[in-house]
């Protein structure tokens, strides 16, 4: 490439997998059972690296509205499943729903935003950015409403007195889960804020890391960094905001009564 | 005001006939673990019966809402939950929960009065004894100005003499307010004194008061 990058070659990749030989030869002499695993781990990573690199050369190669869209719903309808598998049965059929409407609408609005408003990306279905944005923010977003469905659920049972104490007192399911939605939400926003504050001291992003050794200038990697991170941040939130405030009803029956199946 | 007919609650409750009515003080006795609480839940709303009507003023209690009726007929709990935080927090959070506004400190030390618990709204409830939890859940519900309570042995954490003074505290409260109290006790003396009516519950049929 013109801008001064190293393309690198099979063989140089090859050689960085001398450090996958030193974590087998520790974990054999230590007798640490976890050499199937890394084996299996690293060559799905090669696999599916290289088979997204190649799907990825494809799609932004030729741009299609229809093409962004399937992906697009891959990647929510992937995340969705993702959440609900985590949480097998700790996720009545009611909470998958919301998990199913919420984590979609909170990551598709800040993505619009994002994509439409802050970059406004031409032709609208660009790949090139569509993509990547979207697997940064629905998968943010993911971990967000992973977090805060373990709180919300870990809550509702241990502070189950608590719950049942306020509605004996006269308050809403509302009033009865204010503290509990709270302390789900900031569960979930923790991770990115602190991540924030870390940011470009603690460590450097992997995208800008990606962009700048791709030969983009570090100023325009920063500008995109930063505005995808605040991308992030809406999508985590608002997507935990949703699922918080549809969530926290499915524990109350129609007399406002905490489920029994708690 | 509260009719209660062919009740059952799972295999736990089972109410014949009952019937309470306005400003009237009636007594649930019984052993414990014979369904007493049970009724209390089901008179508001926090529990549903499973055949049977309860009616409230004429109206089957399954087509009241809920909050609201709560908010009218409150309950207190026998081992009642303290909210973290000081004894302040607890009474004012009953007052939220109804979206009522706040009281001064002035009427909340009344109200401590009201119970005989002598200490400052600045403790934190995590160093009160089970007795004085118990007062103080109960001046959270007095506090609330609802027009029935529904009271679950409120002193069975207290010694006798406490106990007393407590149930006749309750009891002047309701008779001075026009308040309809309905309360569990395991004491069939304190029943006879203060109830206008008595009902037994027994392994969980109600029974005839001997």
């Amino acid at each position: 490439m013109d801008n001064g990058v190293i393309e690198l070659t099979f063989w140089q990749v090859l050689l960085g997998y001398v450090f996958v030989v030193l974590v087998l030869f520790v974990l054999r002499k230590r007798a640490i059972k976890r050499e199937t695993v890394l084996v299996i781990a690293t060559f799905r990573m090669t696999l599916q690296l290289v088979a997204v690199g190649y799907v990825l050369t494809l799609i932004i190669e030729n741009p299609h509205p229809l093409i962004t869209l399937a992906v697009l719903l891959l990647m929510l309808a992937f995340a969705v499943f993702t959440v609900f598998r985590k949480f097998k049965e700790d996720l009545t059929p009611s909470l998958k729903k919301v998990v199913a409407i919420a984590l979609p609408a909170g990551s598709l609005l800040s993505l619009g935003y994002f994509l439409f408003v802050v970059i406004r990306v031409e032709p609208y279905y660009n790949p090139q950015y569509f993509i990547p944005i979207t697997g940064m923010i629905v998968g943010n977003s993911m971990t967000g409403i992973t977090l805060g469905i373990h709180t919300l659920v870990n809550r509702f049972t241990d502070q189950k007195d608590a719950v049942i104490e306020a509605l004996h007192l006269g308050a809403t399911p509302k009033g009865a889960s204010h503290e509990i939605v709270n302390e789900a939400f900031d569960a979930a926003i923790m991770p990115t804020v602190n991540n924030m504050l870390g940011m470009g001291i603690i460590f450097l992003p992997g995208m800008m890391t990606g962009q700048i050794l791709s030969g983009v200038a570090p100023t325009t990697a920063i500008l995109y960094q930063i505005g995808v991170m605040l991308g992030i941040l809406g999508g985590v939130a608002l997507s935990t905001y949703f699922f918080l405030l549809m969530g926290y009803r499915t524990f109350f029956n129609k007399d406002a009564q905490l489920k029994t199946t708690l | 005001m509260f009719e209660i007919k062919d009740v059952e609650y799972k295999n736990v409750l089972r109410v014949k006939e009952m019937e309470v009515n306005e400003g009237e003080i009636v007594c649930i006795v019984g052993e414990s673990g014979g369904g007493k609480s049970t009724l209390l839940r089901l008179l508001n709303k926090s529990l549903s019966p499973t055949k049977g009507t309860i009616s409230f003023r004429e109206t089957n209690l399954a087509d009241l809402d809920s909050v609201s009726h709560r908010r009218n007929v409150v309950y207190l709990n026998q081992t009642p939950h303290m909210f973290p935080g000081t004894i302040r927090d607890n009474l004012l959070i009953a007052l939220r929960f109804h979206e009522k506004e706040d009281l001064g400190d002035d009427a909340l030390m009344t109200i401590l009065r009201q119970v005989r618990l002598s200490k400052s709204l600045d403790m934190d409830v995590k160093h009160l004894s089970g007795g004085e939890r118990q007062r103080l859940a109960l001046g959270r519900v007095l506090l609330l100005d609802a027009e029935v309570y529904l009271m679950d042995e409120p002193s069975s954490s207290l010694d006798d003499e406490s106990e007393n003074l407590i149930i006749e505290a309750v009891v002047r409260f309701a008779k001075e307010n026009n308040k309809t109290l309905i309360m569990v006790t395991h004491s069939k003396a304190q029943a006879r004194k203060h109830a206008d009516r008595i009902y037994e519950i027994k392994n969980g049929h109600q029974a005839e008061v001997d």
